[in-house]
């Protein structure tokens, strides 16, 4: 290939400045690759990025970092700061105080270690206990992240262990909300992703929020000669037979590239590739799961109206719905957060009291609404939201909320697709993965979302194991 | 180089992409992966750092000569021996 006049000839371009795309572009330039990261937004970060209103710090995503073990060699964490060469604190992440799934007349808490499950489980279901003592030894003897394996249902695998409906759902909406991509089911590999993840290992947090884990990728990625542009969107993927051979922005600047490495998803990075939305392969693979959230910013500590824990994953109704909301917001289920309920011991504290309550929200509905109605409908949803998530939290009322509120924002599916443009504004991308990576042109990889591994950590593994396994590995 | 140099540049190597590991007591002759807590992605680094300090290719299917300080020693001794290191 003949190096471009400009000097514009990278090994590698990597599409989006997200977890995905900054971890793959710090394992390529670590090892003296020429690596471009393109990313269309101004910000980094993605799908879980910051931005700043009202003279406050908003977190886009962040609840909680997963995986969190305390100096943890030899879990996912632990790999990818090793694989980054970061140092272990480089994330500054503090552990969260304590959580809970709340169902109705019942409650399992758990926290960042998984004997407070088990003994929860051994409490509110005694004769369950051993199946789920079952459950969690298969789950701890299967392999999760091999790229290769095949789709499995976990609804399957997990209901011949568990007969108890009810017990299964409580341990299927935590790992659903927290990743996935499907309908009502997850693939078997995810489920036991996010167990571990999430009962196995734990949450944290940095107290000054997801910036301080992007800054670091940003800072290591900087010292090691890789390059950045943003507010620079890639509008097409060039090919020729089934090879790329560089990217058009839509500027309509050519950059040219020996391979490229999206992380924009699997439908999207084929519309780059020239396919259509309204092709079939398209529609039938673009997520129908988009969420909503409420950040409400109060003049006192959650702790001082009586609510101290992290993270309550709540649901009202006999069964679990897990599915596309048929409402603007879906209020029967919700995943509430106190940011200000993780041990920041020395660290410190956040300023101000923080509630988040996020569910599934419908796209449809609230890509529909013309701008003026769009406002409306949030002002006359936000509190619809809030009064459904504090049915599960004692001792708190509306009113109180109301009161000591200081501040506040939303953001629904709309915002979500017009920052980080995943089709259907789907948090979890696509509900068939790429695992191995692989697109139909033969130096187009995957990376991040929709090769399947998700969340903060998943993403972060994503980039590197993509990177590792068809740039580094295959000498490219 | 010698066998005890080639050794040298594989410890400084893992020292490198596992700072948090004592590599005070290493034994040449047993295997890495029983004595330090490395797993199929440092080995990989392992390969990395070769190529970019020393120039020295180590394909897929010769990464289980790597297995061992002694083995390290063998296998790479002729490849550095080839690049006139
Ligand atoms: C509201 C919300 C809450 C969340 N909460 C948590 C949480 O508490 N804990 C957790 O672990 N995870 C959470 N997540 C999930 C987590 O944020 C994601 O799984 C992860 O960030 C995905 O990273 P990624 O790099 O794969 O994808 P993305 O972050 O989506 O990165 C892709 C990037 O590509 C860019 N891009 C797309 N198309 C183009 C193009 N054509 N040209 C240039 N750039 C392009 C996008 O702008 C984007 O920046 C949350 C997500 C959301 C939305």
């Amino acid at each position: 290939m003949d190096v471009s006049e400009g000097g514009n000839l990278y090994d590698t371009i990597v599409i989006g400045c997200g977890m995905a795309g900054l971890a793959a572009g710090i394992r390529l330039a670590m090892f003296g690759q020429r690596v471009m990261i393109l990313e269309k937004h101004n910000a980094p970060g993605g799908l879980n990025s910051f931005y700043f209103q009202g003279g406050r710090k908003f977190d886009v995503g962040l609840h909680a970092v997963t995986n969190f073990v305390e100096g943890g060699r030899g879990t996912p964490l632990g790999t990818l700061l090793r694989q980054l060469r970061l140092p272990w604190d480089a994330f500054k992440l503090c552990p969260q105080i304590g959580s809970r799934i709340a169902f109705p007349g019942m409650d399992l808490r758990f926290n960042n270690s998984i004997e407070t499950l088990e003994s929860e489980v051994a409490r509110v279901f005694p004769k369950d206990i051993d199946a789920f003592r079952k459950l969690r030894k298969v789950i701890l003897e299967h392999d999760a992240l091999n790229l290769e394996s095949k789709v499995q249902s976990a609804r399957e695998i997990v209901g011949r262990i568990i007969q108890n409906p009810l017990l299964q759902d409580m341990l299927f909406c935590p790992l659903m909300y927290y990743g996935s991509a499907r309908e009502r089911d997850m693939d078997f590999d995810q489920f036991a992703t996010l167990w571990k993840a999430i009962f196995e290992e734990g949450f944290a947090r940095p107290l000054e929020g997801v910036r301080v884990i992007i800054r670091a990728l940003l800072e290591r990625y900087r010292s090691l000669g890789g390059t950045r542009r943003m507010k620079c969107g890639v509008k097409r993927i060039l090919a020729k037979n089934e090879t790329a051979h560089g990217v058009e922005l839509e500027t309509g600047e050519v950059l040219e590239a020996k391979q490229v490495i999206s992380t924009a998803g699997w439908a999207e990075t084929k519309l780059l590739c020239g396919s259509q939305r309204t092709d079939p392969d398209i529609l039938e693979n673009t997520g129908s799961l988009s969420f909503g959230e409420t950040i409400s910013f109060l003049d006192t500590k959650p702790a001082e109206l009586g609510c101290g824990e992290t993270i309550i994953f709540f649901n009202d109704s006999d069964q679990f719905h897990y599915g596309k909301a048929e409402n603007p917001f879906d209020l029967r289920s919700g995943v509430i957060c106190f940011p200000n309920n993780y041990d920041y011991g020395r660290s410190g504290d956040l300023p101000e009291g923080i509630l988040r309550v996020t569910g599934i929200a419908s796209y449809d509905h609230w890509t529909r609404f013309n701008a003026d109605s769009y406002e409306a409908q949030k002002r006359n949803w936000f509190p619809r939201i809030i009064k459904s998530a504090i049915r599960f939290l004692p001792g708190i009322d509306w009113e109180t909320i109301e009161k000591r509120t200081v501040y506040q924002d939303m953001f629904t599916p709309r915002t979500i697709e017009k920052f980080t443009s995943h089709l259907g504004g789907a948090v979890y991308g696509a509900p068939r993965k790429a695992k191995d990576g692989r697109t139909e042109l033969s130096n187009v990889f995957l990376a991040g979302t929709d090769q399947g591994f998700l969340g903060i950590v998943g993403a972060m593994l994503s980039g590197i194991s993509i990177a590792n396994k068809h740039v580094l590995m295959s000498g490219r | 180089m010698t066998k005890e140099d080639i050794k040298k540049v594989v410890l400084d190597i893992i020292s490198e992409i596992a700072p948090d590991e004592d590599l005070s007591n290493v034994q040449p002759g047993v295997r890495l992966r029983e004595q330090l807590d490395l797993d199929s992605m440092d080995f990989l680094d392992i390969v990395m750092e070769l190529r970019k300090k020393h120039g020295i290719e180590v394909p897929e299917e010769d990464y289980q000569q790597l297995a061992s300080l002694d083995s390290c020693a063998d296998y790479l001794t002729p490849k550095f021996t080839g690049v006139g290191a």
